[in-house]
């Protein structure tokens, strides 16, 4: 699976889920700091979504700062690399967390999964 | 800036059977809207009253204003449940027909959506495959520069990879001033292209909000939310 396809789950609001994967693809370098992005249009035929979810989606990270829009040559990602690599560590945290809840789940404690992380990882990915 | 749309204590009664209930709806520009409901719940109904082949028994439509007649023919894209094409004719000539009888039909439009999903232009209507004859009418009802398209079931017959290919269509040939009002039962297959839903059940409006906010309030997609609200 690509990771950074637009697969879309049923039960979350769909522009959430289409801004954390706008955002993945700016940390993983897909789109450049200071870089244009697509179109509105272009991004929402790509995802297969509703123009209007992926312009919310597209408002919300200009709120928050990630990406900029430019009056004449649309929305470009935000130069500060600062803000991508805090981006990155938020979504870093995101992705632990869950890994930690769903191991929990798995009734193991944070002990063992430390250690079985590390088994995992001797043994080589 | 006036509503597209606005149906105002809509009723249509068959002998005593309340097909539309007293039905208030307000359907704004720029909007692609899904219309859900179980069979016999009134969709069709309505869609025939928005387009003038039912009067209605009470209430009014109002497309752009005005009540359902020539004028609002010629900015309402309408896709029947069935079809109205002479099986005999080639596509291309339905196309010259299509392009003769709409100001806003867009020939070239349509000749690029037949040959992506690969339609034979001067095959006869009638040696195409049932789903192949889908695609070509909705080609058709996409094709026009319209206010509003209304398809009723646009894509129960067509294969999935058809069913993209005409999502994406639908997508991107929209603009902000116009809007799609499509009814289905296919929920999942559109749910992502949707802005929001209207839910009728026995003729009346259950629900009418986006798919955004179905998703935040209940926490399940508008598919699953449809088989809890209408579980048999």
């Amino acid at each position: 699976m690509e990771i950074m396809a637009w697969n879309l789950d049923a039960d979350k609001p769909i522009y959430a889920q289409l801004m954390e994967i706008i955002q993945m693809q700016i940390v993983s370098g897909k789109y450049q700091a200071g870089g244009r992005l697509p179109s509105v249009r272009e991004l929402a035929a790509e995802a297969s979504v509703n123009p209007n979810t992926m312009q919310k989606a597209l408002a919300e990270l200009e709120r928050n700062g990630l990406i900029n829009t430019q009056r004449t040559s649309g929305r470009t990602v935000t130069e500060d690399n600062e803000k991508i690599r805090l981006t990155r560590a938020a979504l870093a945290d995101e992705y632990i967390s869950n890994f930690f809840r769903m191991m929990k789940e798995l009734g193991y404690t944070e002990k063992e999964i430390v250690t079985l992380v590390e088994q995992v990882l001797k043994e080589g990915v | 800036m006036e509503a597209l749309a606005e149906i105002r204590g809509l009723t249509k009664e068959f002998g005593n059977h309340l097909a539309v209930n007293n039905m208030n709806l307000i359907i704004p520009r720029g909007k692609i809207i899904g219309l859900l409901g179980p069979n016999g719940s009134g969709k069709s109904t309505l869609i025939k009253m928005m387009n003038g082949l039912l009067t209605p028994t009470a209430g009014t439509v109002l497309i752009n204003g005005q009540e359902p007649g020539v004028a609002t023919k010629e900015r309402v894209a309408y896709l029947p449940e069935r079809t109205y094409l002479q099986n005999g004719m080639k596509v291309c000539d339905i196309v010259d027909f299509f392009c003769d009888f709409y100001a806003d039909f867009d020939r070239e439009r349509a000749f690029t959506m037949l040959g992506s999903l690969g339609v034979p232009f001067t095959a006869p209507l009638k040696t195409l495959s049932k789903g192949t004859k889908e695609k070509v009418q909705l080609i058709l009802v996409m094709s026009r520069r319209a206010d509003l398209y209304i398809l009723d079931e646009p894509i129960a017959g067509v294969d999935p990879a058809a069913r993209d290919y005409i999502l994406r269509t639908i997508i991107t040939n929209y603009n902000e001033n116009s809007s799609i009002l499509l009814s289905t039962h296919l929920i999942t297959d559109i749910e992502n292209i949707l802005d929001e839903v209207i839910l009728i059940r026995q003729g009346m409006v259950l629900a009418h909000m986006s798919v955004d906010q179905i998703r935040e309030e209940y926490g399940q997609s508008v598919d699953s939310y449809f088989r809890r609200v209408f579980a048999c």
